[in-house]
This record gives structure tokens, sequence and C-alpha cells, in this order.
């Protein structure tokens, strides 16, 4: 590989899609596939300082299970988070060039892009994708994170287009994204505090698995959870798999003595 | 009709080299050393923002003197150079050495075919993984590249920094008594140089994937205030850190 110098007039600046277009190496190849994986839920909301992000990990193609344990909610730089929901290669290759995007931005002029900027240009991604989307290899992301110049936790979501909306408090995706955001509704309030806010979006993952069989619910035999993570001042922050696996068998336990009572009530003396 | 002089290339060589030499020299010098947890970079810079000191990619820092305009423009390059080679093929096939040999190539190709030269001295820094020792690659204006696993000095008075610093260096010592050497080496001891004076950063191990940190100002004092006395002034006898190797 040949050391990167453009003339002035040349340089693709700190860009790195379009870096890699006069490389002459395409960032996010054509390709004509057909078989593909996809449906997912993922959601984020908001809470006191900063917001949470979750999403289930099973990839279907047609009616069979693809993966079990895929990853949908990835680091996007150090303040932000991005979920996929859509088609499973394509997704990963946008995100991927999305993190390389913001460290790239971040080195070559020396301050990070605002989160605003970095919704942005994720909507590019997701509009150069659209002929792909039309082919239907759409790719839907979701993307919050914490802004450190207004101090709070910010939500986009986006269609396949690349339009993307500010949204106020949550917001979920994916062909569970629902019933998800059904149980959001329900349960969400104003500040609320981090544990809370991640037991709210466990049940809302729970929910939207229980309805929508394109979403994968906690896996006790193969012990796979979903995927949790906290933006806030501190920056990203994956929840830990062993607490994501408490707060699971928790709720299946609530459920469980629920239902108990329920049949209980029920039965004929 | 003028007819062009013949000019020996031993002479034009020797015009470029003495033409980039006199100018590198008066930039002010970077030192780079190895320490416990990584590498750690200092220059003498009162500016915030154009620095000599930058990140490349997850192990990999880069230092310049000389001519900001032209190295900083080495060093965009390097940034674009190993992002795109880390989304090609994976982050961990992005390595410093086949970059300091680009900058080699690159700084040879200008000294020789070019007017003039690039007015930089530049070095590459890489944190290594498991056991192997920590590289520090040190590229010269036309290109000659050489590689250090200790200390690396670029810049004006090189050669007396260089002296000073051999002195103290030890293998494995903390950042505040590297820190603290590396300040000696570049003023001598006869000027003291506060937080506001300096561009400090590390590559370290405990910072995760991106190793690479800026060192504030306010760490920085607590650091000035951590390091040991001077023990490379002038009367004291060497000590226990006196052992060069």
């Amino acid at each position: 590989m040949a050391l990167p110098i453009f003339s002035p007039v040349d340089d693709p600046g700190p860009d790195f899609t379009s870096l890699l277009r006069k490389s002459g190496m395409p960032a996010m190849p054509h390709s004509e596939g057909i078989s593909v994986a996809h449906a997912t839920t993922v959601v984020a909301l908001r809470f006191a300082d900063g917001v949470v992000m979750a999403g289930d990990r099973r990839a279907t193609e047609g009616y069979s299970i693809a993966h079990r344990a895929m990853d949908k909610v990835f680091p996007a730089d150090r303040w932000s988070a991005v979920a996929i929901a859509g088609a499973a290669g394509p997704a990963v290759e946008m995100v991927r060039l999305f993190q390389v995007q913001l460290e790239h931005y971040e080195k070559v002029e020396g301050v990070s892009l605002s989160l605003e900027g970095k919704a942005n240009q994720l909507a590019q991604m997701v509009r150069e994708h659209l002929p792909m989307a039309m082919q239907g290899l759409a790719v839907v992301p979701l993307f919050a994170g914490y802004d450190l110049r207004r101090q709070v936790g910010r939500i986009y979501t986006y269609d396949v287009t690349g339009g993307h909306y500010e949204e106020a408090d949550f917001q979920a995706t994916g062909s569970g994204g629902r019933d998800a955001r059904t149980t959001i509704k329900l349960g969400f309030r104003e500040a609320m505090r981090r544990n809370d806010a991640i037991e709210l979006a466990i049940e809302a993952l729970y929910e939207a698995a229980d309805e929508d069989a394109g979403t994968g619910g906690p896996d006790l035999v193969r012990g796979i959870y979903p995927l949790v993570a906290v933006v806030d001042a501190e920056g990203f922050a994956a929840v830990p798999e062993s607490e994501v696996a408490d707060r699971f068998l928790n709720l299946i336990e609530r459920r469980r003595s629920e239902r108990g009572s329920e049949s209980a009530r029920g039965e004929p003396q | 009709m003028s007819m062009p002089f013949y000019v020996a290339p031993e002479q034009v060589m020797k015009d470029r080299a003495e033409y980039a030499q006199k100018n590198i020299a008066r930039g002010r010098p970077v030192v780079a050393t190895t320490y416990e947890d990584g590498i750690l970079m200092a220059a003498e810079n009162p500016s915030r923002s154009l620095h000599k000191i930058s990140e490349i990619y997850d192990r990999i820092a880069f230092a310049g003197v000389g001519k900001y305009n032209e190295y900083d423009q080495l060093r965009v390059a390097g940034v674009r150079h190993a992002d795109t080679k880390g989304f090609a093929f994976s982050r961990e096939d992005v390595d410093a050495r086949s970059l300091a040999n680009l900058y080699a190539q690159y700084l040879n190709s200008v000294f020789v075919h070019e007017m003039k030269p690039l007015e930089v001295e530049i070095l590459v820094a890489e944190l290594s993984i498991d056991q192997r020792p920590d590289q520090l690659y040190h590229v010269a204006y036309e290109g000659t590249i050489t590689d250090e696993e200790r200390f690396a000095v670029l810049g004006g008075d090189a050669e007396t920094i260089t002296e000073r610093f051999e002195r103290s260096w030890q293998r494995g010592w903390d950042l505040p008594s590297a820190l603290g050497a590396a300040l000696q080496a570049l003023t001598g001891g006869d000027r003291t140089l506060g937080p506001e004076d300096l561009e400090i950063a590390v590559l370290s191990r405990r910072n995760g994937r991106r190793t690479f940190r800026r060192v504030d100002n306010g760490e920085l004092g607590t650091l000035l205030a951590a390091a040991p006395a001077p023990a490379g002034a002038p009367g004291s006898a060497g000590g226990p850190e006196g052992a060069g190797d």
C-alpha cells in the first residue's frame, strides 16, 4: 500500500469514505446477496444520566435461525452507540465503516465530531445504501449517544432513505420494535435511574421476543443473553453479561410466579 | 541564452542536506522513551493546538519536528494509511514498521527528486503486543531510518540531549521518573519548564484498545511534583541509575 498523500485540491479531508473512494476501494460493495440474515429488536431509551441501548442476539434467514449470538449493539466511538436492524451483512459492514469514520475524523482533525455530526454521518451512509435497500437489503440503524456539549443522552432513528429523526425519549426498531416500543411506552418515566432504565429495556426485549418470531429471547440453555449498553458522561459501557443474565432470570421468575398465582386462582375448587 | 551549469551530484546532495539540517536544528526537540507501562513522548511546545505528537492508530503514535505543515501532512498520511489498512484487513495487521518504511521512501524520494527536501524529522512509536520490545522508528529528512528499543531524540540539539538522557535512562522506570529525566535532558537543568510549555503524550498499555493519551496540564502538574529530583544534575555522582548499558 502506498502512502496516501494528496495534493491540496484533491485532498479528501477527514472523510474516510471519500478517502476509500480515492484509494480505489469501494466502501460498501454492492453485492448480489439473496439469502440474508435479518429480523431483530433493538431499543434505546433515555434516562437521567444518558441513554441505554439494548438488542437481541438472533439472526434469521427465512424461517430458520442463522445465528444465535449475533451482536447488534456496538460502540460507535467512546460517547455513542449504534444498533442495527435489517440485512445483517451490510449492516455490520456499515457499522464497521461508521466506527472507522468517527475515529478517522477525530485523529485527522484532532477533535471529535459533535453528536449531531455523527448522526448526520450515519444518515449519509444509510442514504448511500439505498440502492441495495431497494433490492431488499435494507439497513435501519438506531443511533444514541451522550452529547458532551448539552450533557444529555440523545437518540436518533433512521429510515432506509437516510432520513433521520431525533427521538424525545425512546425508540425501538426491527421486526419486534412495535412490541418493545409499547412496553417502554408503558414503563417510561422522565429522568429514570440507570438500573430502572436497564430493567425496562430488558423487559421490552423480553416482550418483543415473546410476540415476534424474528427476535430471540434469553437463551437459558446456551447462556446467551441480549446485549445491553449504557452511554453516559463516562462514555460507552457494556452492562456485564452476568448482570443481564440475573435481570432476565428475575424477570422470568416474576412472570412465572404471576402465572402461578393466576392459575391457582382460576382452578376450580 | 543561458547554459545550465554543471553541479556535481555530491554537491547537490550536500547542499540539500545542509539546508534541511539547518532548519530542523532550529526546531524544538522531542524526546521519546519506553517506561514500565508503555512509551512516553515529551516535547517543548507552547501551542495547545499545533501538536508535535499525535495518535496514528491503536498502538502507534507519531512525533514530528521541523516545519509544522510538512510533518503534519505526513501525520495525516499516516492516519489515512493506517485506517485504510485496518479497514481493508484487520486492526492487528497495522504495524509501525511498514508505515515507517513508507515514510522513509517518501522522504527519500522528495530529497532526491524535488527542489527542496522536507525539513522534518519524524518518529513512529509502536507499543508491542506480548513480550516483544516496544519500537521507536526514527526517520530523518533524507529517509534514513533507525529503530530504537530504548529512547529516541529528534530535532535541534539532538546529540547533546541524547548524551544527557543516556546517563539517566533506566529500563522499566515509572512515568514520573521517565518524565523528570526527559525534561532534565531537554533543558539541561538550566531552565524549568511548566505544564503550559510542554506537550506530553503516552502510549499506555492501561488505556484499552486506543493506547494513545495526551497528558493534560492537571495530570502533568501532579506527575512533575512526583518526579524525583534531577539526579543527572551536575555534581551528583550517577547514583543507582548511572549504569549505562
